[in-house]
């Protein structure tokens, strides 16, 4: 039966040529323009460590002073040093790291090649652990290490290809800006999407090309990038205010062993925050946070609002292109009430008129879909043109082709419902005698 | 033209001119707030920076010597980019209009007063104020003995006679209506001395149009970060920028230049994501138009040969062809304000939709009107191929059939 409803759809799409390219090339740009900005949504909201995304957490404190506090506000997104090493201290979680991004440039040992500058993380022993970044050769450092202030290194892959000319460094040393650092491990390729350990060094920043002990940076003084915000007397020199408690600059990232863990975890930064305001440093009433990782994308807003906002229009567009396409459909299967009369008066049902009058709509969403998603194709392409930190994430993977093709068929099918309701009410013996 | 009988016939296809009219409230709805985006980032784009943008070059580099010989390579730098042919004033600054990180403090008027807005901080190492050909329109610039090292602001004694130069709106809000020439503002604890006052300069990155021109210039000799400012004249910006780079390169060899660009580039990457915003809703207002045109085609054919015998009928009886054509036009033009009617509302609704979730203002009421005409014409002209073959129809068919 579906397959002579098939055939009568083909049909009746080939005699009236004009009007069902007009509903195909309606869904089809509808379809196009909503995958593409969907696809761009999906993939900048996507969780970057899928395996462990739900006992990664991101602990807050409110260290400021009582001068501009207002009730209900946020506490501030990153920690003071202070803050920051005293957690670390207490260790409550199974992996944490204290972490701040920079920026160096590597001095060629040979004369004849040209310095780069490169982005660096500064950060603690566990880092690597807590985020389980693989590594090619050596290892990272130890917490030891991290007391000694020792200049050590872990490169990129792509750094070590460069500098190195991909040969195991391990126990090489590389010259970064004023300082010789010794290189203990080179990672694997390594790019979480988005760069959700530190949002303030641009949401899909790359990932860094060298990693050192965070102490070290500190005493080198090493050049750092991302916010920086200080309350009370700001004047201090550099140092003092990186290593002071009313300086916020640094992200602290801690794994728990398990999801409900939080809970506790939660109740040890309250308690913490209380100690901390008893003994005269925090001065507004306690005001902790701990978020998890995709909770933390939430609510530092990783989705550009532009993003959002195109993202709605290409959906009012497709509402628009579905109404439009009910409007079409309505016309071409009422055109068609005479055949529908006959085929009435010889016996067809109401149920097999509306069916037939679906599959139809089905079709012209099929033949829609591979409209929309070759548009989307063209959009991604010209997203990926655009100089946005993003672009190269902008690409139709097999979901998002589904998706495009579902979405095709469910629009047309939800357009074709009233126009196939209406043309199954046909009087048979009514339209009979009217032609 | 009686409205009755076009009514009359209206009720009869519900459905069909319900569907119309609720597309074209959805197209109003959406035209009009795309087009208030496009507008305000439109004017976004075309913020004046209070700078002489089409003579000016930016070039940030970095060397690789030890900090502590910064200061004389920055003199050294310096000396150097102003011997480049068709240069005129060059300067070191932290940061510029259009560039990226920006540095903020909150005012106040009183010591330990609360913060009365933030404003950004240029530190001028020299000759700023003429480099990047600013206005002064109170006051003076600064003067030699006026200039501390960036490491003073750490050392308190050596902060106790601070001046800045501040603009204009900055100076309107701090002091309303007053002029701001010898008041002082508080960073900190240490007053700080109104001595100019300029008509104009923006922050390096700013969000609103409204805070973007809140800005205060110090004078603080090797701030970190430095970046060099060059302005020229009589040369092409590729020319200058070629020499200044060849410049500085003499100067330091092992020298690892970061960027350079002429100050229209470094606008045009600024907005980069304002142009594309506008362009992608302005090919998404065109294709709006174009389906909700073809919609209203496509329906209109539909009507008119579903009538045709009425309308032959009618010519039979007498009607001119154009009263057939008046018909269909009429028609639709009601169809088309029912829709616009609603879609007014939509519009609005939209609005304060993006107005809680996007900070967008408020739609201005112009707007309205504006999307009503086009809607108007897009339905005229979109009716009147399926209206003339209406008019066409022979008066003869009415004896057929």
């Amino acid at each position: 039966m579906l397959a002579y409803y098939f055939r009568l759809a083909l049909r009746s799409l080939r005699r009236n040529p004009a009007l069902t390219v007009l509903m195909v090339v309606a869904i089809g740009i509808g379809i196009g323009a909503s995958v593409t900005t969907m696809t761009v949504m999906h993939v900048l909201s996507g969780d970057p460590m899928p395996e462990k995304s739900d006992r990664l957490f991101y602990p807050r404190v409110d260290p400021e002073d009582a001068m501009f506090y207002e009730p209900g506000a946020e506490p501030p997104h990153q920690l003071t040093y202070v803050d920051a090493m005293n957690l670390l201290r207490d260790g409550r979680g199974r992996h944490q790291a204290v972490m701040s991004g920079g920026g160096s440039v590597v001095v060629p040992e040979a004369p004849d090649q040209e310095p780069v500058l490169i982005e660096t993380r500064y950060t603690t022993a566990d880092f690597f652990a807590l985020f389980d970044v693989p590594f090619l050769h050596g290892a990272g450092w130890t917490a030891e290490q991290d007391e000694a202030r020792d200049q050590v290194v872990v490169l990129s892959r792509s750094l070590n290809e460069r500098v190195f000319g991909g040969a195991n460094s391990v126990g090489e040393s590389i010259r970064l800006g004023d300082h010789r650092f010794r290189v203990i491990g080179v990672i694997d390729q390594w790019r979480p999407n988005p760069h959700f350990y530190d949002l303030t060094t641009g949401p899909y920043a790359d990932s860094e090309d060298a990693f050192l002990p965070l102490e070290t940076s500190i005493d080198l003084q090493m050049a750092r990038s991302g916010d920086m915000s200080c309350f009370g007397d700001e004047r201090q020199s550099p140092e003092q205010q990186q290593r002071s408690g009313v300086c916020m600059w640094l992200q602290y990232w801690v794994e728990l062993d398990a999801p409900e863990d939080r809970v506790a975890y939660r109740q040890y930064l309250e308690r913490y925050s209380q100690a901390q305001r008893e003994a005269g440093r925090f001065e507004r009433p306690d005001n902790v946070r701990l978020h998890s990782l995709t909770e933390w994308l939430e609510v530092r807003e990783v989705v550009p609002d532009d993003v959002r906002l195109q993202f709605w229009v290409a959906l009012g567009f497709l509402v628009v292109c579905i109404v439009n396409t009910i409007g079409l459909m309505l016309a071409k299967f009422l055109r068609r009430s005479g055949e529908i009369g006959v085929r009435r008066a010889l016996g067809a049902t109401r149920r097999s008129v509306f069916l037939q009058y679906l599959m139809e709509a089905a079709m012209i969403g099929l033949v829609g879909a591979v409209l929309g998603v070759l548009l989307a194709l063209a959009g991604l392409a010209a997203v990926r043109l655009q100089p946005v930190d993003y672009a190269a994430f902008a690409r139709l993977d097999l979901n998002m082709l589904a998706l495009a093709v579902g979405l095709s068929v469910l629009a047309s099918l939800l357009a074709g419902l009233l126009p196939a309701w209406q043309a199954c009410r046909i009087a048979p013996a009514l339209q009979l005698k009217s032609e | 033209m009686d409205i009755a009988p076009v009514l009359k016939a209206l009720r009869q296809q519900k459905t069909a001119a319900l569907l119309i009219a609720f597309e074209i409230a959805l197209a109003c709805a959406i035209i009009c707030n795309a087009l208030f985006v496009m507008v305000a980032r439109t004017e976004r784009m075309q913020v004046d920076s209070g700078v002489v943008e089409s003579e000016l070059l930016r070039i940030r580099s970095a060397t690789l010597d030890d900090q502590a010989e910064r200061p004389a390579r920055v003199g050294e730098d310096l000396a150097a980019l102003r011997e480049v042919a068709g240069v005129v004033d060059v300067a070191a600054v932290q940061q510029v209009p259009f560039g990226n990180s920006s540095w903020n403090t909150s005012l106040a008027t009183e010591r330990d007063g609360r913060g009365i807005t933030s404003s950004t901080n240029y530190f001028d190492s020299g000759n700023l104020v003429k480099t990047l050909g600013l206005t002064l329109i109170a006051g003076r610039d600064f003067l030699p003995e006026e200039y501390i090292e960036f490491e003073a602001l750490y050392r308190e004694e050596a902060r106790t006679n601070g001046v800045a130069i501040i603009t204009q709106t900055l100076a309107e809000r701090l002091w309303p209506g007053e002029s701001a020439l010898g008041k002082q503002f508080y960073p900190d604890a240490d007053p700080v001395r109104v001595i100019g006052v300029v008509d104009r300069l923006i922050r390096p990155s700013f969000r609103n149009l409204d805070n973007a021109d809140s800005s205060t210039i110090y004078p603080v000799r090797h701030a970190p970060g430095a970046q060099y400012v060059v302005r020229f004249r009589g040369r092409s910006a590729e020319a200058v920028l070629q020499d200044a780079e060849a410049a500085l390169r003499a100067v330091h060899p092992g020298r690892l230049t970061l960027s350079a660009e002429s100050f229209p580039q470094l606008r045009e990457r600024f907005f980069r994501g304002d142009r594309v915003m506008t362009l992608l809703l302005a090919g998404v207002v065109v294709a709006l138009l174009i389906v909700t045109a073809l919609g209203i085609v496509g329906l209109a054919s539909f009507w008119v040969q579903r009538r045709r015998r009425q309308i032959g009928v009618r010519r039979a009886l007498g009607a001119t062809r154009g009263a057939i054509l008046r018909y269909f036009q009429l028609e639709n033009f009601l169809i088309v304000t029912a829709g616009v009617a609603v879609g007014m509302f939509a519009a609005y609704a939209v609005n304060a939709w993006l107005m809680l979730h996007y900070a967008l203002p408020r739609l201005p009421l112009s707007y309205l009107p504006a999307g009503a005409i086009g809607l108007w014409l897009l339905g005229q002209v979109a009716v009147l191929p399926p209206a003339l073959r209406a008019m066409r129809v022979p008066p003869a068919l009415a004896t057929r059939a």
